[in-house]
């Protein structure tokens, strides 16, 4: 039962991320689909992985939208999409029919190895080079976020310099 | 009317990932475009943590969805400076301004 009522109210938070019209609004239903989203990690078991969806992706990334959302501006102009809606929703639905069909026949036919090991032996071990990645997408994120304050500093400068000037 | 939990968490998932196929499909301001990557990566994460659920093998499936949420969030840093900076230049968040940028 409750995880019937997180899938509703998951459901309900994503449909309203993506119909809104006002970005700020949209940014609030994304933090709050990604708090349901780690309840339902921590229930599944998933204890560390539910801490950091909720610090990172309904804390972090939220600030983030808001942040850029006041760079930018809301830009509420109704623009016609690209692809008709009936066309998109039959496209999506075919999609996910092939998915939940490869699913289905997949499962039982990859063995799996018994052995219990620890999450840091895992992420240490076998799957070292996803550290790897995750240093290098550091980076890039680093380099995004002097992006987005690229424009900020001479703008301010630039006004500045005229205040300077009026004075 | 009893549900097996995995099979609710799997409709989540489709849901999820249906929800963001179609903001994808149908929108074309850039910081929408961000929200649609973030639901769909939900579901992918989803996925891995439920995949680790049902093997018994639950460190895996959170490892994985570790490394899922470092690329969720570098997306979502991109995205958005990417956003800013059209909007800087071009005075829009229309995704066909994106092709002003190589001129």
């Amino acid at each position: 039962m409750v995880y019937v009522l997180l899938g509703i109210g998951i459901l309900v938070c994503a449909v309203l991320a993506v119909v809104s019209k006002r970005l700020l609004i949209s940014a609030i239903w994304l933090a709050l689909t990604s708090a349901l989203v780690s309840i339902i990690l921590y229930l599944l078991g998933a204890h560390h992985i539910a801490v950091i969806e909720l610090s990172v992706g309904a804390g972090l990334v939220t600030v983030l939208f808001v942040f850029a959302i006041n760079i930018a501006g809301e830009d509420i102009t109704a623009l016609k999409s690209i692809v008709p809606k009936p066309i998109a929703l039959a496209l999506i639905i075919g999609a996910l029919a092939l998915l939940v069909f490869l699913v289905l026949r997949a499962v039982g036919v990859i063995p799996l190895p018994n052995a219990f090991v620890t999450q840091s032996e895992i992420l240490w071990q076998p799957r070292y080079l996803d550290l790897l990645l995750q240093i290098a997408l550091i980076f890039a994120g680093v380099l995004g976020v002097l992006g987005l304050l690229a424009d900020s500093k001479p703008v301010q400068k630039a006004e500045v310099e005229e205040e300077e000037e009026d004075l | 009317m009893n549900l097996p939990v995995p099979l609710i968490v799997l409709i989540i998932i489709l849901c999820l990932a249906g929800t963001g196929l179609y903001c994808l499909l149908i929108t074309r301001n850039l910081i929408k475009v961000v929200v649609a990557l973030q639901l769909i990566i939900k579901g992918a994460m989803l996925a891995f943590v439920l995949a680790g659920n049902l093997t018994g093998q639950i460190n895996t499936g959170q490892t994985l969805a570790l490394t899922v949420i470092v690329a969720d969030t570098i997306v979502a840093v991109i995205g958005l400076a990417l956003a800013v900076q059209v909007r800087l230049r071009t005075g829009s968040l229309d995704l066909k301004s994106l092709s002003k940028l190589k001129r």
